[in-house]
């Protein structure tokens, strides 16, 4: 890979290139899916590839190919710097990038049983298992199961030094409950929605998440849901699960801190952000107990955004987003941290594979738990009348963030202190800031979960990148709920 | 780029390493380049070649797929092997049916013969001269003060399937594309076009109108959210009825997923509304033929409002004419649409064009006969609320402009939008020709702009 690397790099530097880095990437990935008792999926990818990124006259060319010969990489080198070159007929200024010191290193996502060395057939076993639980519940009309595994392998050299060689392990999977009857369309979903949960850790995942045990009542509570009263319309105090307030900390947090939407450059597409510049450190964005880091770091479990290095070779940190409620973060890359002044990347930069260009994306951001005890059970006795939110069914925020919505699968009405009636279609909406600003309780520690978030979008062309969320249980006051249904 | 022959050639070894009754292959991929700009600069400038081999075996009604890009003999063989290692040790479907012979494949003359999609003059596009587009669009902002951001696109591509029992598959295309959003102080406004025919794409003309948008839609003023009558420009439309298609499948109706189960027959939407399914139309893309090599036939999904007929994969179709609901859904055929097998899906529309009213207005004609309303030119982050009342929700994004005694005032503060898709589609008032939209919430289509009433908007945003 070295050889590889230095062909490439050489014709960079002697065609003018003041930076460049080369990475090659091996990827593997398994699907396994179950459709009412039948296989849904069964697939095995593999991919291999490299690209050479190069700055030249102040600007950025990027070229990739598959073929990993010598011809290839300097034909694609050469590419890069031809695209550099028309980059810069089209700039107002020159790209500069933050210092970093060259490194090299290795590192693997921690893990205790590699997913791929366990049998297909022990996979579609469990898998049928879950399926055949989902649907021995009555009125079950459809039990989708799903099992996802990848495997990364990245070298990545840059002329400035650095050999950095990281493998990494995704493991997912979840299932989900339909049922049709009258005019509805009725699911629920376990352990989350959209593909369950995802960490980047190995088959240890599967047998922590319980599938097998959880799948009846999941059944049963997708049919429940019909007889269940439509979500009132009103200002309620509400409570948000870990999960669904993981997709709150995805949308109304990690999206407006990426310090390149801040900067207009998604405004095409993704778009730009409220967070602009002047409100570092002087915008009040939640209450006292919001406090949100973005901590790609190894010891802060095993998240979606858990790495050694980023994909320009910066090592994982942790940025206080939000620290007693006041906005003190971005998400920054070597590019962007010093157009607002630092003097470091905060190490996001992260690309979809071998292909792609490598963008600012969330790593692991994550709520803290509340310092004082709290579970959530006591989290419910302590509230007097609100409406509890499990499992997101529906998301949409507007393109600088601010106007958000979101639906979940099942609401409960909780009344004096105790969870009383089931709740069908319920949402809820509001301003960002306002939101979190309305945040009187947390749960502690042993209700925090790291979720993973497998699809977030962004980038032209699209790129799907796996982000992490650590959440807990929490409570918001006079939240506007059911105008999806007003 | 990848030749039929070349692609024959890595077939007959995938043949030759494969032990299973059946083997299929699917080539995808080919060479593409994307320059993106913002702040009136290309700050991102990319290119990529890459070619995937998809092998599925089958065997005693069992199947699996691997995928790889590499095509040296070992590759080959692994991908193979994986393929069988997991369909080997599932459990028989009875549903599963052979792969399709060539007289079931477009060279039987049985599928539509398409124009040529591919263009030399996109596929020849350098850096240089994408670059030389991007100057045309940042001069055009540079002059009014605005800020510009945006892509200018371009690739060629090849799509082909082969198996082993001698069905063979072949489709190359070219593409150009080119979104532009203008940003001004307090406004911003949004163009995209694309084509597989660079010289019918200008830049200068779409930053011109992405232009004027952000222009006109300056100091946006809020009114209170509401039902309004709306204007939807052909992108706001497609990303909106996108949301549809995917219920038109037979599979989605046997796994009772649909918005149209029990649905199927009835006036559903407006008589005005009559949508087909066809690869074959001028201003549509992609190739001829679905995911078993089947062709693509034309089909009419909505006639005057009635939900008429679905969309099957070979599998889909049989299994649907054993299912309970085979007298309720019209005529089952294998019409062309599956997706590659395995998939959870089945089939799908993706070639969607809406029918040519008699007398089509035009967005103008449509503003000036508006004595109140709203003209929206993009939508953004449109989920589905509702799956069977099909309720959407999503915001306005660049450019929302109020519309008073048939002309427009000024812009307006972005809405939160909570509407039935079914409810849309019965309160169509009057609608463009149509013409080939792209946008980012759904795949292109050839859709009019629609003067929609009791647009249903529940909140308004910060801008």
């Amino acid at each position: 890979m070295k050889e590889l690397a230095a062909w490439a790099l050489n014709i960079a530097s002697q065609r003018g290139a003041t930076y460049a880095d080369v990475r090659v990437i091996e990827e593997r990935s398994r699907a396994l899916a179950t459709k009412n008792g039948k296989i849904g999926n069964a697939s095995d990818s593999r991919s291999e590839g490299f690209n050479v990124r190069v700055l030249i006259d102040g600007a950025w060319g990027f070229a990739s190919s598959r073929e990993c010969h010598r011809a290839s990489v300097e034909s694609t080198a050469a590419r890069a710097v031809d695209i550099a070159k028309a980059s810069a007929r089209v700039k107002q200024s020159d790209v500069s990038l933050a210092p970093e010191k060259a490194v090299t290193a290795e590192w693997t996502t921690p893990h205790e049983v590699d997913p791929f060395s366990i049998s297909i057939e022990q996979n579609l076993a469990l898998l049928q298992k879950i399926d055949r639980e989902l649907r021995s519940v009555s009125g079950v009309t459809l039990a989708e199961t799903n099992m996802n595994f990848r495997r990364e392998e990245q070298w990545f050299f840059s002329s400035e030094g650095s050999e950095i060689h990281q493998t990494k392990y995704t493991t997912g999977a979840g299932y989900v409950a339909y049922s049709f009857a009258g005019s509805e369309i009725q699911k629920r979903s376990y352990p989350s929605s959209f593909g369950g949960q995802w960490q980047n850790k190995g088959y240890e995942l599967i047998d922590e998440l319980k599938l097998v045990e959880n799948a009846r009542r999941i059944g049963e509570e997708a049919v429940a849901l019909h007889a269940a009263e439509q979500c009132p319309q009103g200002v309620f105090d509400i409570i948000l699960e870990s999960s669904q307030l993981g997709l709150q900390i995805h949308e109304s947090v990690g999206h407006p801190i990426e310090l390149d939407r801040v900067l207009g450059m998604e405004a095409n597409f993704a778009g730009t952000s409220f967070l602009t510049l002047e409100k570092l450190r002087t915008l009040k964005y939640g209450s006292e107990l919001v406090n949100v880091v973005a901590d790609a770091r190894q010891e802060h479990g095993p998240g979606l955004g858990t790495f050694a290095f980023d994909d320009e070779g910066v090592p994982a940190q942790c940025t206080p987003i939000i620290s007693n409620g006041l906005f003190t973060g971005y998400l920054s890359s070597r590019e962007t941290a010093p157009l607002i002044g630092l003097e470091r990347s905060g190490g996001t930069l992260r690309a979809e594979s071998w292909n792609r260009l490598p963008i600012i994306r969330m790593t692991n951001i994550s709520i803290l738990p509340g310092e004082q005890p709290l579970t959530m059970e006591q989290l419910i006795s302590s509230t007097e009348h609100a409406i509890l939110f499990q499992t997101n069914r529906s998301w949409s925020i507007d393109d600088k963030r601010y106007n958000f919505q979101f639906g979940t699968e099942l609401g409960w009405e909780i009344k004096n202190g105790k969870r009383t009636r089931m709740l069908k279609n319920p949402s809820y909406s509001g301003i960002t800031t306002e939101f979190w600003n309305s945040m009187d309780a947390i749960c502690s520690r042993e209700e925090w979960t790291l979720w993973g978030t497998p699809n977030c979008g962004k980038g032209q062309p699209q790129q799907v990148m796996g982000t992490g969320h650590g959440a807990a249980p929490a409570r918001f006051r006079k939240v506007r709920v059911g105008s999806a249904y007003s | 780029m990848l030749t039929r022959d070349q692609a024959a050639e890595i077939f007959s070894r995938i043949r030759k390493y494969a032990t299973t009754d059946e083997v299929e292959c699917l080539f995808s991929g080919g060479r593409s380049a994307l320059t993106r700009f913002a702040n009136n600069t290309i700050h991102q400038n990319m290119a990529e070649e890459n070619y995937g081999i998809s092998v599925r075996t089958a065997f005693g009604g069992r199947t699996a797929r691997a995928t790889t890009n590499k095509f040296d003999d070992e590759s080959l063989k692994d991908v193979v092997s994986a393929s069988e290692s997991l369909a080997r040790v599932q459990e028989p479907d009875p549903d599963l049916l052979p792969m399709p012979s060539p007289d079931e494949s477009e060279d039987s003359g049985a599928g539509t013969k398409l124009p040529s999609r591919y263009f030399q003059e996109t596929a020849n596009l350098t850096p240089a001269e994408r670059a030389d587009g991007v100057g045309q669009i940042v001069a055009i902002a540079q002059k009014r003060k605005f800020i510009a951001a945006g892509i200018f696109a371009s690739s060629e591509a090849i799509e082909g399937i082969f198996n082993s029992r001698g069905l063979s598959a072949w489709h190359t295309q070219t593409s150009a594309e080119i979104s532009i959003t203008m940003l001004a102080e307090d406004s911003s406004g949004w163009q995209k076009a694309n084509s597989p025919d660079i010289a019918k794409l200008s830049p200068a003309h779409l930053a011109q109108i992405a232009a004027e948008k952000a222009a006109r839609s300056a100091g946006p003023r809020e009114i209170a959210p509401g039902k309004y009558t709306v204007i939807l420009e052909p992108a706001a439309v497609l990303d909106t009825v996108g949301f549809a298609f995917y219920d038109f499948g037979g599979l989605a109706i046997i796994d009772q997923r649909s918005f149209l189960n029990n649905r199927i027959g009835t006036r559903l939407f407006g008589e005005n509304i009559s949508i087909w399914d066809d690869v074959s139309h001028p201003l549509q893309s992609g190739s001829p033929f679905d995911g078993e090599g089947v062709p693509r036939a034309r089909v009419q999904l909505v006639e005057k409002g009635v939900v008429k007929r679905l969309v099957y994969s070979r599998g889909s179709a049989s299994k649907m004419s054993r299912s309970p609901y085979r007298d309720k859904v019209g005529p089952i055929d294998a019409t062309g649409h599956g997706f590659p097998i395995p998939n959870e899906i089945g089939e799908a529309p993706m070639n969607i064009v809406f029918e040519k009213q008699e007398e089509p207005a035009t967005v103008d004609q449509m503003i000036a006969s508006t004595d109140r309303g709203i003209l929206v030119t993009r939508l953004w982050y449109i989920r589905e609320v509702d799956p069977y009342e099909k309720i959407l929700t999503g915001m306005t994004r660049d450019g929302t402009f109020l519309i008073e005694n048939g002309k427009i005032v000024c812009g307006l503060r972005n809405f939160r939008f909570n509407q039935s898709l079914i409810e849309m589609l019965s309160h169509v008032e009057a609608m463009s020709t149509p013409v080939r939209t792209s946008g980012e919430e759904s795949f292109d289509m050839v859709v009019p702009a629609m003067k929609v009433r009791d647009f249903n908007f529940t909140e308004v945003t910060r801008f």
